[in-house]
């Protein structure tokens, strides 16, 4: 979801780091020596833009990491600095800078957004500050030869062979008609939807639409005419609720599935609870609903205890990522470089998932989670590999 | 292909006869102005869009549980067609005192009269976004809204391989009932007489005794109320409403009214339906995603051979 919204500020973030980089001295973070008491750890996205929303779970997941850890009194205690970014590299680049040379910060969670994260990954480089991302899901991140970047969520390239597999193996499908609008995110999810499918030799036919359009008539008929065993919607919820309504009227009954930018209460809305019921939603994060049991079920509880909501998007991730530091600091780091190394090591079992890192600062275990619609409301079912679809 | 064709072309002749039903509607309202001031009335879409939100108040309000039948469908629907009508046209008219009739008093040139339709469409969208919608409904204003389900998606019969619905059937006699009346008002009424006068010659028409400023008023609610019957009728259809529903669909309308004949009533109902079924043909072969370019190709060529639209004859020379 993330990536194709953030995509657009890079043009910006890469001619501010550009000058930034220059300017960056570096001086690593952090003291040397036995008597460190605290260090600071920062925490940046945008926490109070138009997209907050999906960063202020990921924050309330490190708050609470940080506050359980700090309640053990542990010899080195942690302080959490938070940097509202708006999720602007322009203002990423110039409140690292100060994280770095005033707050002396030796380990950052975040950027939340991609376009703040490619903006400021140079300057963290050069400063030997490792970086946990619970919530940048472009590609491309990965691709820089960065070794002080880290991310514990799956990719935007995981997603579509994600949900293709997943209906593969759970509705062994022949036919799969794969559906988007016109926007940048949804026709990327659909080309690689599609492209899974023909792997598993799924025929597979498509269908496209303008974002703006309210009349899917001619799109409903071309799908009830193919006749095919799983649908697969790449766009947002607003799309997938009014496309998901007059499928249903018109009589398809195959199996609907849609990701991330699906992943919303608003789709049952849109498209009437009736419609919506069993439609199947994927996604790189793991949210936690109030029906889940076990270690999800604490995660849950306490988080709803700490921040008085129910966890939302990236909250687990938030909290795996200060956790990640939270264990280097225990283990005796407490500066930027030490900690990074110790990261190249850290295997630990997360709240979202098993958390482990390969060398380019991706997550070994780069898992899809599956949601459904029962009842009219989005259920998470688990991980993909586990997850088995109700009805 | 040819199997796409023949598998895909009923159903899609219903999509579009339904889908152009609602274009026809909105395009009279394009129509009706045009013909009148030569004023393209831009915010006209923003009138759809009041309809639409009326509907989904009303409907809210009554709240039904279930899918209506009979009598209770009826009034339900006559309900929300008849509240549409009256708030779009009623809107449609304070649109006309506020943005238009300043601007015509001071003798201003068509030009300005335009930027200000533009004006107004960007305010009454913003203005519902903003305060509106969200005092409605208590939602973030620039959200989708839903409604409840009031006309079950049965099928009433089929043709081939096309079921038509009891929704179908609605949007479309519905649709058709209001361009007859219209027709029958323009064309046969005192009334009617005035607003065809003044299309043809309105100084002519002021030296026999007819008020322009009453007449320009009643176009616009005329218009307002047949944009307000098709929100009323989308939003039955679609259940679903936005404070941008009208950006696309109004410059799809007024291409239909284009396409028919810009000015000419029953161009309009032709334009509607012709663009509704092409877009909905042209979509079989080549994707859902080629409809607009598909769409405005045809208008194009149209153009080309027949300048003045399909029918040609405009408001003042019509007769019948």
């Amino acid at each position: 979801m993330s990536g194709a919204r953030l995509g657009r500020v890079l043009a910006l973030a890469a001619a501010t780091s550009l000058v930034l980089a220059a300017c960056a001295g570096g001086g690593g973070g952090g003291e040397a020596g036995g008597d460190v008491t605290s260090v600071k750890i920062g925490f940046m996205g945008d926490l109070t833009g138009e997209n907050a929303a999906i960063v202020i779970p990921p924050r309330n997941g490190a708050v609470m990491a940080v506050e359980e850890y700090n309640a053990k009194n542990p010899k080195v205690k942690i302080e959490l600095v938070q940097y509202d970014s708006q999720g602007k590299a322009d203002q990423a680049t110039s409140l690292i800078t100060k994280a770095i040379t005033q707050d002396k910060i030796v380990a950052l969670i975040g950027p939340a957004f991609s376009g703040e994260s490619k903006a400021i990954g140079q300057q963290l480089e050069e400063s030997k500050i490792p970086s946990v991302s619970p919530s940048a899901t472009n590609p491309g991140l990965a691709e820089n030869g960065w070794t002080y970047w880290h991310r514990v969520v799956a990719n935007d390239a995981d997603q579509g062979p994600g949900i293709a597999d997943f209906l593969v193996q759970a509705k062994s499908p022949k036919k799969a008609f794969v559906l988007s609008d016109d926007q940048e995110y949804s026709v990327g999810l659909a080309d690689a939807v599609a492209e899974s499918f023909e792997k598993s030799n799924v025929t597979v036919e498509r269908d496209k639409f303008a974002k703006d359009a309210s009349d899917y008539s001619s799109t409903v008929t071309k799908v009830a005419a193919a006749n095919p065993d799983v649908i697969v919607f790449g766009g947002y919820y607003a799309q997938a609720g009014r496309l998901l309504k007059q499928l249903r009227d018109g009589g398809v009954k195959a199996t609907f599935a849609s990701g991330d930018g699906s992943l919303d209460q608003q789709l049952v809305t849109g498209a009437g609870p009736e419609a919506a019921e069993g439609a199947v939603l994927a996604c790189p994060c793991n949210i936690p609903t109030p029906d889940v049991t076990g270690a999800l079920k604490t995660f849950f509880d306490n988080y709803k205890k700490s921040a008085n909501v129910d966890p939302a998007i990236y909250a687990t991730e938030g909290y795996d990522a200060a956790t990640a530091f939270i264990k280097a600091v225990e283990a005796g780091h407490t500066t930027g470089e030490k900690i990074n190394e110790f990261l190249k090591s850290v295997s630990f079992e997360g709240a979202s998932k098993p958390i482990k890192f390969k060398a380019n600062g991706e997550p070994e275990n780069n898992a899809i989670f599956i949601y459904q619609v029962v009842d009219g409301k989005v259920k998470l079912l688990g991980a993909a590999e586990e997850a088995k679809l109700e009805g | 292909m040819l199997d796409d064709f023949l598998n895909q072309f009923l159903p899609s002749t219903v999509g579009g006869l339904v889908f152009g039903s609602i274009y026809a509607l909105v395009a009279l309202g394009y129509t009706m102005v045009y013909g009148v001031l030569r004023l393209i009335n831009f915010a006209h879409s923003e009138i759809f869009m009041i309809g639409t939100f009326t509907s989904l108040v009303v409907i809210t309000a009554i709240a039904p549980a279930s899918p209506l039948t009979g009598i209770a469908l009826f009034g339900v629907m006559l309900l929300i067609i008849v509240a549409s009508a009256a708030i779009s046209g009623g809107a449609a008219m304070l649109l006309e005192l506020v943005a238009y009739r300043p601007l015509r008093r001071k003798g201003a040139t068509r030009l300005t009269a335009l930027i200000s339709a533009i004006g107004a469409s960007l305010f009454l969208q913003e203005l519902f976004a903003l305060v509106i919608i969200p005092w409605l409904t208590g939602k973030p204003g620039r959200n989708q809204q839903s409604a409840a389900r009031i006309v079950d998606r049965d099928t009433v019969f089929t043709i081939g391989n096309a079921a038509v619905r009891t929704d179908h059937i609605i949007v479309v006699v519905a649709a058709v009932i209001m361009m007859i009346a219209l027709d029958r008002l323009v064309n046969k009424t005192k009334i009617g007489r005035g607003i065809r006068a003044t299309a043809q010659d309105p100084e002519a028409a002021v030296l026999m005794g007819v008020s322009i400023d009453n007449i320009v008023r009643v176009t616009f609610l005329l218009g307002g109320a047949m944009a307000g019957v098709a929100g009323a009728l989308y939003l039955m259809e679609f259940e679903n409403t936005v404070f941008n529903v009208g950006f696309v669909l109004g410059i799809k309308a007024f291409t239909a009214a284009v396409l028919g004949g810009i000015g000419n009533l029953r161009g309009a109902l032709l334009g509607g339906i012709v663009l509704g079924l092409i877009e909905n043909w042209g979509a079989i072969f080549l994707g859902s995603e080629w409809k607009d370019v598909i769409a405005f190709t045809v208008l194009v060529v149209v153009l080309m051979f027949r300048p003045t639209g399909i029918l040609g004859e405009s408001l003042q020379k019509a007769r019948a």
